[in-house]
């Protein structure tokens, strides 16, 4: 006879937890600052970390508090912290305990550089439940800190990697292919599979750069777009494990490219969201449009989530090339087109990003799913196309 | 190995963990370390298991426990005390409660 069982063991973050409802947030992200130690040359929001004004106008110990308080009460699981650099903060310690304690797990983004044996001690004693996420900028010193332009950041970077393997401290890296450090993708990639158990695979790489989501500083637009690569290296990079890199996109093709008509959100922004340094609720990480976010000063998340969101999200375009290609384009999904990159890119919500526009039609040429001279949004049977793709797979 | 569950004995809930009720789902999230078997579990619990858990506490034997649950739900002793035994028998090997001693 089966034994009865009374408790059943669930793993954070896989599917299947809520067999009845959904909760009205499931996760969080706080960008607890936009100041950092670090300066790198493609950084999209980053503010020096003695920028008083800055420091002044962050959400205080109490209010970061009262907002995750109120996220657990609409049954969020999850909150990510992160920056700008989220351990600049002297009251980070305090935060994530008090997150912990709400029996949140909490995830991570950090550059490692400010880690130190009292955090780790933390980190053992209370674990986040969710991975560290520390991004790499280099394996040599010269490569490090021509991205992060700090001297002596590659050693306290180390150093704190290596506070984290040795007490065991469940992390994942990721790294940013950028001309300073690109030669060094192989010895990065060996590193990693030798010593970071967690990662099922090569890391991540941030590709695409973004420009700064504050729209602030057109110098270092020109910078970041300097350093962005062609749609052709882009392709070089993701193909570089080609057969994983084509199983991959014939798994996502089927589920999730098609035309989005002309709703400007068709991905899941404003499901969630991001609370910003100030207060601010966005309805993902990136999308700081004036238009689209919530001052948590003056109302609360649910409020936010079942009043002010989904009004945004039945948003329609009304940018007349939008509405010539993007809503009738089937690589919507492929692309990274979204109302948060065209509000980067040129201050609107529905300009066609070309920069996106053509790495994604580079890779799908690369796929088969276009001719070599053919645009995605002139392509009629789409449907027939992204068949055909899955099915040379099988 | 199986842990020793006795009904004369006190068991309470770790302060190691939090529990919570989630769109439905009554879940126990870990703080500290060394609760369970893995880093990133999490645990639910079934109605049975929920029932009994919310009796638990630092001034109850499982006994009473069982008692309460028995007279509430009208049903028979043996068998409520057969399910706080064995909740309780499989909370404690994941050290989500813990004992308080003999009463
Ligand atoms: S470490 Fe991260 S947040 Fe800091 S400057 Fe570099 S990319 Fe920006
Ligand atoms: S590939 Fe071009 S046309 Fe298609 S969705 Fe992206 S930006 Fe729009």
């Amino acid at each position: 006879m089966r034994r009865k069982t009374y408790v059943s063991t669930q793993v954070f973050g896989k599917a299947g937890l809520f067999r009845k409802l959904r909760p009205v947030l499931s996760s969080l992200d706080m960008e607890l600052t936009e100041r950092c130690n670090n300066n790198c040359i493609h950084c999209c929001i980053n503010l020096p970390s003695h920028d008083a004004l800055a420091r002044k106008r962050e959400l205080s110990t109490e209010a970061v508090k009262k907002i995750l308080r109120e996220a657990v009460s609409l049954g969020c699981l999850s909150v990510r912290f992160t920056g700008g650099e989220p351990l600049l903060r002297g009251d980070f310690q305090e935060l994530y305990l008090f997150a912990r304690k709400l029996g949140l797990r909490v995830l991570v983004f950090t550059n490692a550089t400010l880690i130190t044996p009292g955090l780790v001690a933390l980190w053992c004693r209370v674990p986040p439940l969710g991975d560290i996420e520390v991004t790499v900028y280099g394996m040599k010193k010269s490569s490090y800190e021509a991205v992060t332009r700090v001297p002596g950041s590659y050693e306290a970077a180390w150093r704190g990697i290596h506070l984290l393997l040795k007490n065991k401290i469940h992390f994942v890296v990721k790294g940013a292919f950028l001309p300073q450090n690109k030669d060094e993708m192989g010895a990065f990639e060996a590193w990693a599979a030798a010593n970071v158990p967690q990662l099922d695979g090569p890391p991540a790489y941030s590709l695409y750069f973004d420009l700064r989501c504050r729209r602030d500083d057109a110098a270092k637009n020109r910078l970041i777009k300097s350093l962005r690569p062609s749609p052709e290296e882009g392709l070089r990079v993701l193909v570089r494990q080609k057969d994983k890199y084509v199983k991959g996109m014939q798994a996502f093709c089927s589920k999730f490219m098609r035309p989005s008509g002309e709703k400007l959100f068709s991905c899941g922004a404003g499901c969630g969201g991001c609370v910003d340094a100030y207060g601010v609720f966005q309805p993902c990480m990136m999308l700081r449009h004036p238009d689209c976010v919530y001052d948590l000063k003056k109302g609360n998340l649910r409020d936010a989530l079942e009043g002010f969101f989904p009004k945004l999200r039945e948003t329609k375009a009304a940018n007349p090339e939008f509405l010539r290609r993007c809503a009738r384009c089937f690589l919507k999904g492929l692309c990274e087109q979204c109302p948060a990159k065209a509000w980067m890119e040129y201050g609107t919500l529905d300009t066609p990003v070309a920069y996106l526009c053509g790495a994604a039609h580079e890779q799908a040429r690369f796929l088969g799913l276009i001719g070599k001279k053919e645009k995605a949004w002139t392509v009629n049977d789409w449907q027939g196309r992204i068949d055909a793709f899955v099915k040379k797979g099988r | 190995m199986e842990s020793q569950v006795f009904l004369n004995k006190v068991y309470a809930p770790s302060g190691d963990v939090v529990a919570r009720e989630v769109a439905g789902e009554f879940i126990i999230v870990p703080i500290a370390s060394g609760v369970g078997d893995m880093e990133d579990e999490i645990f639910s619990l079934n109605e049975t298991g929920k029932s009994i858990w919310d009796k638990l506490s630092p001034a109850k034997s499982l006994k009473d426990v069982a008692r309460e649950l028995s007279v509430e739900f009208e049903g028979p002793l043996a068998k409520i005390e057969k399910d706080c035994v064995g909740l309780v028998q499989e909370l404690l090997k994941r050290k989500i409660v813990i004992e308080k001693g003999k009463k």
